[in-house]
Formats: C-alpha cells, structure tokens, sequence
C-alpha cells in the first residue's frame, strides 16, 4: 500500500494507534517529545475498566455504559460510549495476552476491583503501576514493529505544527529535533494527534512536565475546534510539591483519615502538638452525616473553599491536614501499613515525613482533562470517527474530547485511550487509500519557512524583562484559583482579562539561551504561548457555561433543590416524561422501559419534586451540549454549543436522597 | 528557618563536543522539595551564587514521581532519580552530575539511547499473534505473576548501568537492565517462544558472560529490581542453552 502515516505522541494512544497502522502494512513515522517508554501514561496508578463479569455479579458492558454516561453527566457522545465498553473486554484480553503483569486469582485468572462510580469489580490492575504496564507493553509491541522495520521513531522531537495545504487538508508535520533545533517538515496522508492531557495550563497539576497542551493548541490555531475545555478534573487529595502534586488516594479517607486546619491560620505549631479544641476538622462541622467521607467532589470543593475563599490553609498556604495517625484516626497503626502501606511509601518517598507519626499535608490537584481536540463522534456523511474538523487530521487519547463527557469516572481513561487509539489506525489506514494524492511541494517548504521564522523570533526574545517559567507560574496559579474547582463569572471575567495580559507579557520574556543544544528555555518560551491560548479555551468555556455539571461547578447557577424528603424518583414526573419523548423524536430512538418508567408502587413525584424536575429538564435542554471553540487570533475564542447524540438513554439528575 | 539555603555544585557542558565546567546556585529552601525542585527554582532567576547571570541549567524529566526513567543524574556521586532525591535527606552542598556511561547531550542531560536499542537486541516483546479478538492469554499462577512483577517495573533509567563497573562506552555488555527484561520475558508464556533466540544474545559478546558480578547494580536500582537474581537464571539458562546446541551439532 501507498501512503504514509505520522502519529504525533507515544502515550498509551498513540502507541495503540501505532499498532493498528502497522498490522496493517503501513509505515509509521511516530513523533514523541520524550523516548515513548517515558510517556506520562506511566503515571496511572489504579487501572483499567472492562465489565467482565469475572466475579458474579453480573456486570455487563450495558452496566458500565450506564456508570460512565452517568458519571460523565450525559455529555458524552452515546454511540462511542457504547462501543468502547463493549470492546474493553477484549481489549483487556489483548494486552494480557501482550504480556501485561495483571494481578492475579489464586486460581490464575485476572483479578478485578472496584472502583469510583460503579458498584461492580470492574477494574484491572497491574500492581500500582498499571499505567507502567501497559505502557510497556504497547511499547514492546511497537518496538517490535521497528525492528521490521514498519515504524520509524523520531523521539526527542516535539511537534511544532500541521502541514496544511491550499484547501486545507493536512499533508504532513513540522517538527523540532530538541537535541539541535533543526525543524523539518515530513509528508504524511493522514496524522493522527496523542499528544495527552494539559495540566501544565495548571502550572502544577498530577501530570508529568511534558502534558503542556502545546500540540492541542497548536491545531487548534490551526483551526481544528476544541471541545468541552471547561471540563477539567480535579482529585480531591494530592501532595503540594513544589515541583508537582503527587496523587494521594482517596482509601486514606476510607479507612478513617481526617480533614483539618488549625483554627487560628497563623497557628505555628507541629501539626502534633495542636490539640482538638485547635483544630477544625471542617468536614465533619459541616457534615455531620457523612464527615469525612463526602463524595469525592464535594470533598474538593470543601477543601479548596476553606484554602482559597477562606485564606485559612496551613500557614496561609493552599493546604490542609488528613490526618491518618493512630491517636486521631483511631486505628492500629500496622493494620493501616498493611492496608495503606502503597500510599504511605509515596508520602515518605516525596513528602519526606511519615503519615503514621504526623498528618498528612494535602490539596486537591488538576488531574485530568475531559475536554479536548473535536473529533467526529460518527462513521458517515463525510465524516470519520476519531478525525477533527480538519481533513487527514486525526486524534486519539485525552487530548480529544470524547467517551468521558463532563467527568471521567476513574480507570476508563485508560481505556478511553487505547480504544480512541484502536479506532483511530484502522480509519487512517482507509483515509489514505482513498487519499494517495502527494501535495506539492511548496505546501512543506512554506510551513518550514514559517515555523523557522517562528523560531528566529522567540530565539531573538532576549531584551524584555520577563522570564518564561516565573510567568508560567503566573498562569498556573491564575488558572488554579479561578478556572478549576469553583467557578464564578465575575472570576472567570478576570481571568479571561489576565490571560490576555500574559499574552502580552510573553513577547517581554528574556529567554536568555540563543545556543543550539537542547535549549529548553526557548522550547518552553514557544510552549508557553501554546498554553496561555489553550488556556482561554478553558476560561471561556467555563465563562459561558451557566450551570453546573460534572466537573464544572458553579454555585451561582446551581438548581435549587427540594428537601430530602420531597425528593423522587424523576420518573414519576411529568416534566421528565415530555423531555423523555422529545429525546426519543429527536434521535429517532426509542428508549428502554427501565429508563421511562420507575417500578410499580413507586410513590408519586410531590409537587416541589415536580419543580425541581421542570427546571432541571430545562437546564438539560439548554446546556446539554458539547463545547466548541474556535481560535482567534488576539483575541477570545468563538464558543459555540451543540448538541450531544443520546441515542443510548436519557439523562437522569444526579439525587443523592 | 525562614531564609535556609540550598546549595548546588551542578557540573556543566555547552553540548557534546564542549568540555564539562562546575557552577554553584543557591536557592530557597522550601520544606519538602527534592532536588528536581531546586534546579526548577534557578531557572526562575538563573544566577549563580557568585552573581554571574548564566543560562539556565538543562535536565531530562518527566513524571516527577519516579515511574518514568527520565530524571536519573549522579547526585553526590551517587546514580539515581532525582525527583525523589529529598534535598533534607542529602549532604550539602548538593552535586549534580550527568552520567558518565552515556554522551552528555547538555549539562545534566544524556543520551540514553542504547539502552532502548539493547532491548531490541534481546527482542523484549511477546510475538503475538495480531491484535484481534484472539479470546483470552493463558492463565497465569499469581505466583509467577508477583515474580514478572518485579521485573516490568523497569524504568529504563539507566542508574544499573552507570554503577556497572563492567559497562562502559568501549564494551558491547547489554547491561543488568536487558540481562533483567530477557529474564521476563523468557518467563511469559508466549514470550518464551523467542527464548533461544534471547539466550543467543546472551551467549555471544556483551552477553550476560560479561558480568562482573560486582554486583553494583542491584543496590543502586531504584526500583529495587532483583537484578543479580536475573543475571544468575540467565546465566543458568545460558549454560543449558549452550550443552542443547552442542548436542544438536
Ligand atoms: C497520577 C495519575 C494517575 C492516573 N491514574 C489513572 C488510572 O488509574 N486509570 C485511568 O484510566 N487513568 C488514569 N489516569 C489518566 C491517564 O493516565 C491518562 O489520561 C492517559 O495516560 C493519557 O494517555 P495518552 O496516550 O492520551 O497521553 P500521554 O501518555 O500523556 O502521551 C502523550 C504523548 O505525546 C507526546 N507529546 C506531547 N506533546 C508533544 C509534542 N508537542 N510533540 C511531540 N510529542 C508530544 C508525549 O511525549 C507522549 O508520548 C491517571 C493520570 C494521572 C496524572
Ligand atoms: S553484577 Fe556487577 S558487573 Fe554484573 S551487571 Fe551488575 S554491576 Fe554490572
Ligand atoms: S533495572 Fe533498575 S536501575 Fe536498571 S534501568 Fe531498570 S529500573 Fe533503572
Ligand atoms: S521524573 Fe520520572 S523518574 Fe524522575
């Protein structure tokens, strides 16, 4: 077969993409700013989702479909959803069939778990390093394929830009070799982006350094839309580095960890010598139900109110104790290390103090992204699954939008990933047999031109008085406190204001290093340009979304709710109904009885009920729809919102009674 | 407290070709922070201690939670990772030094790429059939599934190599790290298929006969991998692959 194929990205999508592509006799030229093995894939801990059913409880791909649609808030597109749970079955089969360590039975079976979101043991996992392993394993799988030969590594070379022809087809790649600068455009039928999540548009997030969302900016500039920015994940508990926020998992809270500040901020002492009428265990005041053990987002929020509305975090510091030590928690000490033994050896490798003599030191941290580059939810009518707006350009894993809607229930990003990266190979495979044209060649000589000229400029940035990475703090800190857990128009106004600020702040920095080997200061300068753009996708987004869903919340716009005990099952009311027929004409579906009629002897919806219903059907109407941005240069993006295909079921309110 | 100091001797070099030079930075010493953090903290005002405005300093990382290989360097002589190099936990003034086993890119940054060739060498993969619905991989004994573990913990950092007294720029030895992959690999059910062609790589020159048995490597592992284990399996398996040719000839 004629053609080529450029993936951009060796996470676990970009590899799984590789993977297809080559099976099927193409060559692939794979870009990746690290070595791929390095990817930061290699950071997920926990697992990966597959309702396999493996221990009776009768979890079935149709369960796991229903856990991520409500999970996500219904803003996921439905026929992907469906697909990806009924294939992560044999996904997982695969990779374990790749050589992947899985923890086992005791009878040699894979050994599942459970997980946030779900009620079943849905999760795979390999030890704590699930991501590790499968990142080794699609690896070895590629690095098989290089010795045949099919696959071309470019590692240690970040990727600058599209190559876009007159009719706006993309044709190839710029990219940068890190090791020297040189820039080289490479020709290509189709190009698929897996460049992962952006939590460096956070400053500091759980990501690894490289996830800058540079690349996903860079197509977005180059007109492919960005979806659903405004959705982005933030994990209750994380350990404030100075350099990162490291994961801390939520079982400490399980097995009776406590959240606290000193009642008086500017409280000195050894955390230890506080005693409890000097503390605030500020949780278990509001909550008295549940204390520490809010879900998980109520948790965040609660957190990052008293640190940043409050100004009451340790030391005036955005951080709080959970404090797991026997006196507090209550527990024998050796039965929480063989319990929590895992997260204790993270906290006494980075934080460099020990969980069972003193509290703990967290915030929540920016984790994840559920928003990203556009692609085509459908197979048909000109379009492709997994192709952006843009024709031969492509995208697979969490730097494209889909699967996981408003939030991403933990261990299906995993699988998100390698299944976008599965749909992704084959399709291209088709899009260049019927795409073989070659471009001419000044399409790649004038995008060089560009990118070299581009180059010139920032590398000449020498007389300003600004300095990239203290700016980037600047972001990450603006970013943290308006655009993540809390969201309110008048901040977000602010920070659409100060991003446009950094802009112009960023043609002032003093990049201070015009050499030629690795010259990160200049890579990070271009990067940083990149990030402060994504970052008014996000804002923006935000900004306009009045309402609040997922992992955007906005307590000005938040439906009031009736007391517990006028609460209902939404079924009974008639405000629900109607809604449920519209859906129905306007996807041409009909749905399943289970999802329309509450069972016999249900109590009828009271009158309050009723209302809330009304509004929150009116709230779906209007904002469940999908994001998109376009880019403009200097300037705010254009939003503009569409609707989300439900042809699976209809949107249920989340009710906790 | 409030104006404690860190002090860094980092060991420099313009680019492959330049010769090596020391600068000292001193920097705030915020409670926590690993040395990945210090150097983070002179870009953002890159001056030396003596107040020479120089450029920032270059090194490699990734995860910052010591899962992806990328930030190994010696510090105070020692290879290992430095993102979870506690600064309270070491001796300063804190030295940083690229590895010496492998061509310095810039400053504390290298090139580690055979280490990556190594493991083509030993074809560390299992051969799978495609990647279709092939139905499931065969069972695996937990045991022996705790035993792989250790091993697919390799992050390809390089700290066994630059301990190895026997691994050097000079000699073809693949090193502890790919004498550890073939041994997990020979492990897996499918993955043993390629076996004797592994063992052969481990036979001929810069094979696991290489060996010193120093033993350097395994105390400096981050991921504490049993290396010395897997050295001496392999060499076992080697020594059985060798009396099997013999008799086929
Ligand atoms: C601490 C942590 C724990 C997690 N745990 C779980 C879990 O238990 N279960 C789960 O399902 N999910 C988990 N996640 C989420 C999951 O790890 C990620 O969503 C997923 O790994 C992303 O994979 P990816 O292939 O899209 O991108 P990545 O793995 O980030 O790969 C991106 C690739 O793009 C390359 N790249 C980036 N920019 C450029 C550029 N400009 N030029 C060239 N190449 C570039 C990089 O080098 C890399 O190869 C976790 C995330 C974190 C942070
Ligand atoms: S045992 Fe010694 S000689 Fe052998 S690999 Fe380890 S450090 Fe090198
Ligand atoms: S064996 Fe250990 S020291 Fe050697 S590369 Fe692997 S993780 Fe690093
Ligand atoms: S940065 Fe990944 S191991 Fe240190």
């Amino acid at each position: 077969m004629s053609g080529r194929v450029i993936i951009v990205g060796g996470g676990l999508a970009g590899l799984a993409a590789t993977i297809k592509v080559a099976e099927a006799g193409v060559p692939v030229d794979l870009f990746s700013v690290v070595p791929v093995k390095r990817s930061h894939s290699v950071c997920a801990q926990g697992g990966i989702n597959a309702a396999k059913n493996m221990k009776g409880e009768g979890d079935h791909p149709d369960i796991h479909v229903t856990d991520t649609l409500f999970g996500g808030e219904y803003l996921a597109d439905q026929p992907l959803v469906r697909r990806m749970c009924d294939e992560a079955p044999n996904i997982i089969d695969l990779l374990d069939r790749m050589g992947v360590t899985f923890n086992r039975t005791p009878e040699g079976f894979l050994d599942f778990r459970r997980f946030g979101g779900t009620l079943h043991n849905r999760t795979a996992f390999a030890g704590a390093t699930t991501g590790q392993q499968l990142m080794y394993a699609l690896d070895e799988q590629v690095r098989r394929y290089e010795a045949a030969s099919l696959v071309e590594k470019y590692e240690y070379w970040e990727f600058l830009s599209a190559v876009k022809d007159g009719e706006g087809r993309c044709r190839g790649i710029a990219a940068m070799n890190i090791w020297d600068r040189e820039v080289k455009v490479f020709r290509a039928n189709a190009v698929c982006i897996c460049t992962g999540g952006p939590g460096m548009v956070f400053g500091k997030s759980t990501n690894s350094v490289i996830n800058t969302g540079a690349a996903a900016s860079r197509v977005w500039q180059q007109g492919v839309w960005y979806a659903n920015g405004e959705f982005i994940q933030v994990h209750p508990t994380s350990i404030p580095g100075a350099d990162k926020l490291r994961l801390i998992s939520e079982s400490v809270r399980g097995e009776g960890g406590r959240v606290w500040v000193p009642r008086n901020p500017a409280d000195k002492r050894d955390p230890v010598e506080i005693p409890d009428s000097d503390r605030d265990y500020f949780l278990e005041t509001k909550y008295p139900k549940y204390g520490n053990l809010v879900p998980r987002d109520v948790a965040t929020r609660e957190i990052f109110s008293v640190c940043v509305d409050e100004n009451r975090g340790i030391n005036g510091e955005n951080m709080v104790y959970l404090d797991i030590t026997p006196a507090r928690s209550g527990k024998d000490g050796e039965v929480l290390e063989r319990k929590l033994g895992g997260v204790f050896e993270i906290y006494r490798k980075f934080a460099g103090d020990d969980p069972i003599q003193r509290p703990m030191r967290i915030f929540p941290g920016m984790h994840y992204s559920m928003g990203g580059l556009w692609v085509s939810p459908v197979d048909g009518g000109g379009q492709v699954r997994q192709k952006t707006n843009v024709p031969g350009l492509f995208s697979a894993g969490e730097v494209e939008f889909q699967y996981l809607g408003a939030n991403r229930l933990g261990a299906n990003s995993l699988l998100s990933c390698i299944f976008g990266g599965f749909t992704a190979g084959p399709r291209m495979v088709e899009w260049i047999a019927s795409h073989p044209e070659e471009a001419d060649e000044s399409v790649y000589s004038d995008e060089l031109k560009r990118q070299n000229a581009e180059n010139d400029k920032v590398l000449g940035m020498n007389s300003g008085g600004e300095n990239a990475f203290a700016l980037h703090r600047e972001l990450g800190q603006a970013m943290t406190a308006q655009c993540t857990v809390v969201r309110r128009n008048e901040g977000l106004r602010q920070l659409m204001d100060k991003l446009g600020e950094l802009e112009e702040r960023w043609s002032d920095i003093d990049v201070n290093d015009a050499s030629t080997p690795v010259n990160q200061s200049f890579a990070f300068t271009r990067a940083l340009f990149d990030m402060i753009q994504l970052a008014k996708a996000m804002a923006k987004g935000a900004l306009l979304r009045d309402e609040c869903r997922g992992a955007h919340y906005k307590p000005d716009f938040d439906l009031e709710k009736p007391e517990k005990e006028q609460l209902g099952d939404h079924r009974m009311t008639d405000a629900y109904k109607g809604f449920v027929r519209e859906l129905e004409a306007k996807h041409g579906v009909e749905y399943d009885a289970k999802f329309k009629e509450a069972p016999a002897g249900t109590a009828p919806a009271a009158p309050e009920f009723q209302e809330y219903m009304r509004n929150w059907v009116e709230q779906q109407k209007r904002w469940s729809k999908t994001t998109l941005a376009t880019w403009k240069p200097n300037a705010e993006p254009d939003i503009e919102f569409r609707d989300v295909v439900m042809t699976c079921e209809p949107p249920k309110p989340r009710i906790y009674k | 407290m409030a104006d404690k100091k860190v002090h860094l001797i980092v060991k420099r070099q313009e680019g492959p070709d330049s010769a090596p030079y020391w600068e000292e930075f001193e920097v705030p010493h915020t409670p926590g922070m690993n040395v990945i953090s210090a150097l983070m903290e002179t870009r953002l005002n890159p001056v030396t201690r003596d107040g020479k405005r120089v450029r920032p300093v270059t090194w490699d990382s990734g995860c910052l939670e010591e899962v992806c290989g990328a930030c190994s360097m010696l510090i105070n002589g020692r290879p290992r990772q430095s993102c979870s190099a506690l600064v309270d936990n070491l001796e300063q003034p804190i030295r940083l030094e690229p590895f010496s086993k492998f061509p310095v890119l810039r400053d504390l940054m290298v090139d580690r790429s055979p280490m990556f060739e190594a493991l083509k060498r030993i074809k560390a993969w299992v051969p799978v059939d495609g990647t279709y619905a092939m139905g499931p991989a065969e069972k695996i004994d937990p045991a022996q599934q705790q035993e792989m573990y250790k091993y697919s913990e390799c992050m390809t950092c390089g700290c066994c190599l630059e301990a190895c007294p026997q691994y050097n720029d000079s000699s073809a030895f693949v090193g502890a790290s790919a004498i550890g992959q073939a041994y997990l690999f020979n492990m897996n059910p499918t993955g043993k298929t390629l076996k004797d062609d592994r063992l052969d790589e481990m036979m001929g020159p810069g094979g696991v006969v290489d060996c010193g048995n120093a033993q350097n490597c395994v105390r400096v592992c981050p991921k504490g991998i049993p290396l010395t284990d897997a050295i001496a399996a392999i060499g076992g398996q080697v020594t059985l692959h060798a009396v099997k040719r013999l008799l086929r000839q």
